[in-house]
């Protein structure tokens, strides 16, 4: 599984003071939402990326907990306010314990 | 199923299609009685709000735009937004997304700061069938704000 999951973010590396930008954020999982059942009818166990943090600097600028009703590759788009630079890292967690993380510099002027 | 078509073998296929038949005719309801116990329905998702809000939830300043008709329940794209300054002082703190009508209430709880600046956020969301998708944002000040929008799906989004 780990192989296949790729993080993948959307954001401005320079933004003016103050300005509000956008950032996409999507990540490849299958999201399988443990509803679902196999050929012999055996519940495919719950595997979903459950929670994703975004942060600037180490402060949290945005979170989320997921639910299986969060579509295969969660694409979850939000707005961040240029403050300060520094490093924006975007981190997602999986069920099964693992955490795929991003990072990128902003530089704001 | 078997693809054997051999003259002598007709018969047999056509006995065991019609057990096929049967057996579909007699799954159906049994299946539609299925799926009327498996949803949530709109008290479940009401609960499930107030047993994360503290607080009256007042309609307004919290919208979701979302396709009048989605095809593919299986992603359905939507945007929350909800109307605040997004200060220290005055900001969106929590967002609570619920479905109506799937097997589960909680969609996703979404969680902002001031730091964002504006409070917008798309997602996309999977959903069992036209049902009411409802967010409630908690404020800093304590308030709480509710906003719903009915989708229609053509194709439910929860697999078999």
């Amino acid at each position: 599984m780990a192989d296949t999951v790729k993080p993948r973010v959307k954001a401005p590396k320079t933004a003016k003071k103050g300005e509000v930008f956008e950032v996409k954020t999507l990540i490849q999982h299958d999201m399988e939402s443990g509803q679902r059942k196999d050929k012999q009818g055996k519940v495919i166990p719950r595997q979903i990326i459950n929670k994703f943090t975004c942060t600037l600097n180490g402060k949290t600028v945005f979170s989320m907990d997921l639910e299986p009703a969060i579509s295969a590759n969660p694409y979850i788009v939000f707005q961040v306010k240029a403050t300060e630079s520094g490093k924006l890292e975007f981190k997602w967690f999986d069920d099964n314990g693992s955490v795929y993380t991003f990072a990128q510099d902003l530089t704001v002027n | 199923m078997e693809t054997n078509n051999t003259a002598g073998k007709s018969r047999l296929n056509r006995r065991h299609f019609l057990t096929l038949v049967g057996s579909a005719a007699l799954a159906l309801p049994l299946a539609t009685l299925l799926s009327k116990t498996a949803h949530a329905g709109a008290k479940e998702a009401d609960e499930f709000l107030k047993s994360k809000v503290k607080g009256a939830m007042k309609e307004g300043r919290v919208k979701i735009i979302a396709p009048e008709i989605a095809e593919n329940g299986n992603t359905v794209p939507i945007t929350i937004t909800v109307e605040s300054p997004m200060t220290e002082k005055d900001y969106v703190k929590t967002v609570y997304l619920v479905a109506e009508g799937n097997p589960n209430p909680g969609v996703a709880t979404v969680n902002l700061s001031p730091m964002m600046g504006e409070a917008k956020v798309d997602l996309r969301i999977r959903l069992a069938k036209t049902q009411n998708v409802v967010a409630v944002a908690e404020m800093s000040d304590g308030s709480a704000w509710k906003g719903s929008q009915e989708i229609k799906v053509t194709i439910g989004g929860c697999g078999g």
